[in-house]
């Protein structure tokens, strides 16, 4: 079995972004995420010679994760959290008839198959993206997944624009192959 | 003036693909593009793909951090790494 080394100077880089949309499709709130990221990071540090190469960095900070998620919800939901006013639509009799729009399902709501079928795709993603080079995947999380516009990736970056579309086309090329093997 | 072209090169059509999966092309380069794809198995292939590789980023509603907040992060780590490795 091959052990994994350890080494947090890349940890930002490889897996951020992995990391936060493991996060994202779990507590949906962006800064909350972020935070989480954050400190799964920073537990991963202080926790690092406990780490013993049986599994890859990643699943291991996935797992620190995993339990900082669990910690966030529990936190919500202790005592200081449920001292904050929650409106519940559903029950009392006084407020019954208010609101009915929000008892009804909403049909183009997703289920939670769709939820969760999403948020493996993302994990696809992500990891397809994580084999490209760094340019690549930088300028093509800007471009496609942020949305930004080419001017702004190109002053961003610092390169021309036909530079920006050489970089996207390699990058949607690998990508394609890349998922083709296991989602398309 | 000169000749309007309707052949482009399989290189331009796949950069005009490129373009239309961000809603970037003209309406005349979309034209030139399917007047290849007519006759251009291989760049079809692509656009095939390259549409489907959009769909799903679109469906996956996929995640990435702001650069900056990134960046940020970044600092602060490295002030703990400081802190840890001394």
């Amino acid at each position: 079995m091959p052990n994994h080394q350890i080494n947090p100077n890349q940890w930002i880089d490889l897996y951020s972004d992995y990391l936060y949309n493991y996060t994202i499709s779990r507590v949906s709130d962006r800064e909350v995420a972020q935070d989480l990221v954050q400190d799964t990071f920073l537990a991963g540090l202080k926790s690092m010679k406990n780490f013993k190469g049986e599994a890859s960095e990643r699943t291991w900070l996935i797992s620190i994760l995993k339990r900082k998620i669990i910690d966030h919800y529990r936190k919500i939901n202790s005592k200081k959290g449920k001292a904050e006013v929650r409106i519940n639509y559903n029950g009392d009799s006084e407020t019954e008839g208010d609101w009915l729009e929000e008892r009804v399902a909403d049909p183009f709501d997703k289920t939670a198959e769709d939820t969760m079928q999403n948020s493996e795709l993302g994990q696809a993603i992500h990891n397809c993206l994580g084999k490209l080079p760094k340019k690549q995947s930088d300028v093509f999380k800007m471009k496609t997944i942020q949305g930004f516009e080419t001017e702004v990736i190109c002053n961003e970056l610092n390169i021309t624009a036909s530079n920006l579309w050489v970089i996207i086309h390699r990058a949607r090329t690998a990508m394609a192959d890349c998922l083709k093997e296991n989602w398309f | 003036m000169s000749e309007i072209k309707f052949f482009i090169p399989c290189e331009d059509a796949n950069h005009v693909c490129d373009k239309t999966q961000y809603k970037e092309a003209t309406l005349w380069e979309k034209i030139k593009l399917n007047i290849h794809l007519i006759y251009c198995r291989a760049c079809r292939e692509y656009t095939k793909n390259n549409t489907k590789l959009t769909k799903a980023i679109q469906k996956s509603e996929v995640a990435c951090l702001d650069q900056k907040r990134k960046e940020a992060m970044k600092l602060n780590f490295e002030k703990a790494l400081k802190e840890h490795s001394s």
